[in-house]
C-alpha cells in the first residue's frame, strides 16, 4: 500500500502532560497511516509510557489533541477507544480466569457482537499461538505465554490502531522472534506503535523510528531514510540521548 | 456493558476461594445464632401460650437472625469491596476496563451489581434457612420479607460505601481497613446520643436497619438508603473520571 494514500489512523497534536510542576511529556507530536510499523523509542522516563496512556485514552493530555481515525479522543472517547487495541506495560491479565474466558471477556468489553466473537477469538489465539492453551489459567501459564495472551486481548476486536508497549520484555530469544513476526504481520493490516528498548528489533519490524528524549520528540525519520543516510540506529540513539561527548565515545568503538 | 462486567467479577469472585470461604463462614454463623433462638424459643414457648398477643417465631427466631446477618455481612464487605478497584490497580488489570470503550459508569455499576448478587446469594441463604421454620409452623411472610428487604439494602450501603473507598486506593489492605472503620464508625455512631432527635441517630446505619427489622417499611428509612448508596456511587464515578486528569 502506498504509504502517502493510506488513510491516517493515529493523529496526535501538541500533546502535553503535566504531573503537578513536573512537565513529563512536551509537545509531541505523532502521525501513523494505516500499514504502518511505527518504533518508539526513549531512555526510560522519557515520557513513552505516558504518551501511549494519552494516546489510548488513559489519561486526559493538559494541552494538545489525540484523533484516532478521525474521531477526537476527548469527544468521543468510547467510539476512539473501540478503535485501539493496547497492551500496556505490564499486561492486565486476570490470573484466575481461563484463556478463553479472558479474551472472550476483552472483546466483548470493546463492544464485540455476540455473533462474531467465536470466530475473533479462534483467529486471534490462532495468530498468538494459543490455540493448545484455551483451557487453562492464565495464572499457571510461563511469563511467554502471558505475554501472549496480553497481545491477543490487544487484537481479538480487529482494531485499526495496536499500540503495544515493550512486549518482548522479559521474553527469551525464540519467543521474541516469534513475537516479532507476529508484529510484521499485524503491521500490514494495522496501523502498530511498538515501544521497546531493543533497538535491533526496531531495524527488523519498523518502517519508522521516533525518539523521545525528556519528554520531547527529538527525532522522526523512516528506517530506510536512516539506511540512506548510512547511519546506525544505536548511533543517532546515543547522539540524541546522551550527551556530546559519550555519544562520541560510542561512535568511535 | 454492565452486565459484561458484573459477570466478570462474579466468576473472577468465585473463581477464588474468598467466596467460597465467606459463603461457608457466614452459614455457619448464622446458622449457630438460628439454633441458639430455635432453643430459647423452645423453652419459652409454654409461658408464651399464656400470653395474650405472643411474638411469633419470626419475631423470635428470623428477625434475630437478620439483625445478626447484617452484623456479619458489614464485616466480610470490606474483603469483598477491596478487590474491586485497588486490588485491580495493583495487579495493573484496571487497564483493561480503562482502555475499553465503556464510561466509568458502566465500571462502578458493573461491580456494584456483581457484588449485589453475591450478597444476593448470601440474603438466599439466610431465607432458606428461615424457610426451614416451615417444617415446624407457619411464618410471618411480611416480617420476613421486609426483614430481606432491609438485609438488601444495608448490603447495598455497604457494598456502594467501599466501593467508593476501594477507588480512593491502590492498597487493597487500606481499602478494606478503610471500609471497616468507615462502616463501623456509621454503625455505633449513636451509641454516645440519647437524645431520639439527634443528627447522629438520622446518620446511623442501624437505625435504619432496625425499623425493617421489626417489619416496618419507612419511606425516610427507603429515602436514606437510597441517597446513601447514590451518592457513593456517584463519588466513586467520579473519583475514577477524575483520575484521567489527574494520572
Amino acid at each position: 500500500m502506498n504509504e502517502q494514500t493510506a488513510p491516517t489512523t493515529i493523529l496526535a497534536q501538541g500533546l502535553c502532560r503535566d504531573f503537578g510542576n513536573r512537565t513529563a511529556v512536551y509537545d509531541v507530536n505523532l502521525e501513523l497511516r494505516s500499514g504502518e510499523v511505527l518504533g518508539f523509542l526513549g531512555p526510560n522516563g522519557a515520557g513513552k509510557t505516558t504518551t501511549m496512556r494519552m494516546l489510548t485514552g488513559n489519561l486526559a493530555p493538559s494541552a494538545g489533541s489525540v484523533a484516532i481515525c478521525g474521531i477526537d479522543m476527548m469527544d468521543r472517547p468510547r467510539d476512539a477507544k473501540a478503535r485501539i487495541g493496547y497492551l500496556p506495560e505490564m499486561p492486565p491479565l486476570y490470573r484466575e480466569l481461563r484463556v478463553d474466558e479472558y479474551l472472550l471477556l476483552a472483546a466483548k468489553l470493546h463492544r464485540v457482537g455476540r455473533t462474531s466473537l467465536c470466530p475473533l477469538l479462534v483467529k486471534a489465539k490462532q495468530r498468538c499461538g494459543l490455540n493448545d492453551v484455551g483451557r487453562q489459567l492464565i495464572g499457571s501459564l510461563s511469563k511467554g505465554y502471558q505475554q501472549r495472551v496480553g497481545i491477543a486481548q490487544a487484537i481479538i476486536h480487529n482494531p485499526d490502531v495496536i499500540i503495544l508497549d515493550e512486549p518482548t520484555a522479559g521474553l527469551d530469544p525464540n519467543q521474541m522472534r516469534e513475537i516479532r513476526a507476529l508484529i510484521r504481520e499485524l503491521g500490514a493490516e494495522h496501523s502498530v506503535i511498538l515501544s521497546t528498548h531493543i533497538l535491533p528489533e526496531v531495524e527488523a519490524v519498523c518502517d519508522r523510528v521516533q525518539i523521545m528524549h525528556r519528554g520531547r520528540m527529538v527525532f522522526n525519520d523512516s528506517i530506510a531514510g536512516l539506511k540512506q543516510k548510512q547511519t546506525s540506529l544505536e548511533e543517532v540513539f546515543a547522539q540524541l540521548t546522551l550527551g556530546e561527548e559519550s555519544a562520541g565515545e560510542i561512535q568511535a568503538q | 456493558m454492565i452486565f459484561t462486567i458484573a459477570c466478570k467479577e462474579l466468576k473472577t469472585l468465585f473463581a477464588s476461594s474468598l467466596a467460597w470461604t465467606l459463603l461457608a463462614l457466614v452459614q455457619l454463623v448464622l446458622g449457630w445464632v438460628f439454633m441458639g433462638r430455635l432453643d430459647a424459643f423452645l423453652e419459652i414457648q409454654s409461658q408464651l401460650v399464656q400470653i395474650a398477643n405472643p411474638p411469633g417465631v419470626t419475631e423470635i427466631i428470623v428477625a434475630p437472625v437478620f439483625a445478626m446477618a447484617a452484623a456479619v455481612l458489614l464485616m466480610a464487605t470490606p474483603l469483598l469491596t477491596m478487590r474491586l478497584i485497588a486490588e485491580e490497580r495493583r495487579n495493573h488489570t484496571m487497564t483493561l476496563l480503562t482502555s475499553a470503550p465503556i464510561s466509568m459508569t458502566d465500571i462502578v455499576l458493573g461491580k456494584f451489581f456483581g457484588l449485589m448478587i453475591f450478597f444476593c446469594s448470601v440474603i438466599l441463604l439466610v431465607m432458606v434457612l428461615s424457610l426451614s421454620l416451615l417444617m415446624g409452623g407457619s411464618l410471618d411472610a411480611g416480617l420476613l420479607l421486609s426483614n430481606a428487604a432491609g438485609l438488601l439494602l444495608i448490603c447495598a450501603c455497604f457494598a456502594a460505601l467501599g466501593l467508593y473507598i476501594s477507588s480512593l486506593t491502590d492498597q487493597p489492605a487500606v481499602a478494606a481497613a478503610g471500609t471497616l472503620g468507615a462502616l463501623l464508625g456509621l454503625w455505633v455512631m449513636d451509641i454516645a446520643v440519647d437524645d431520639g432527635g439527634s443528627i447522629m441517630r438520622t446518620l446511623s446505619l442501624l437505625k435504619h436497619y432496625e425499623s425493617f427489622n421489626r417489619g416496618l417499611i419507612d419511606t425516610f428509612d427507603l429515602a436514606y438508603f437510597s441517597l446513601f448508596i447514590l451518592t457513593f456511587l456517584v463519588l466513586a464515578i467520579r473519583r475514577l473520571d477524575g483520575e484521567r486528569l489527574r494520572g
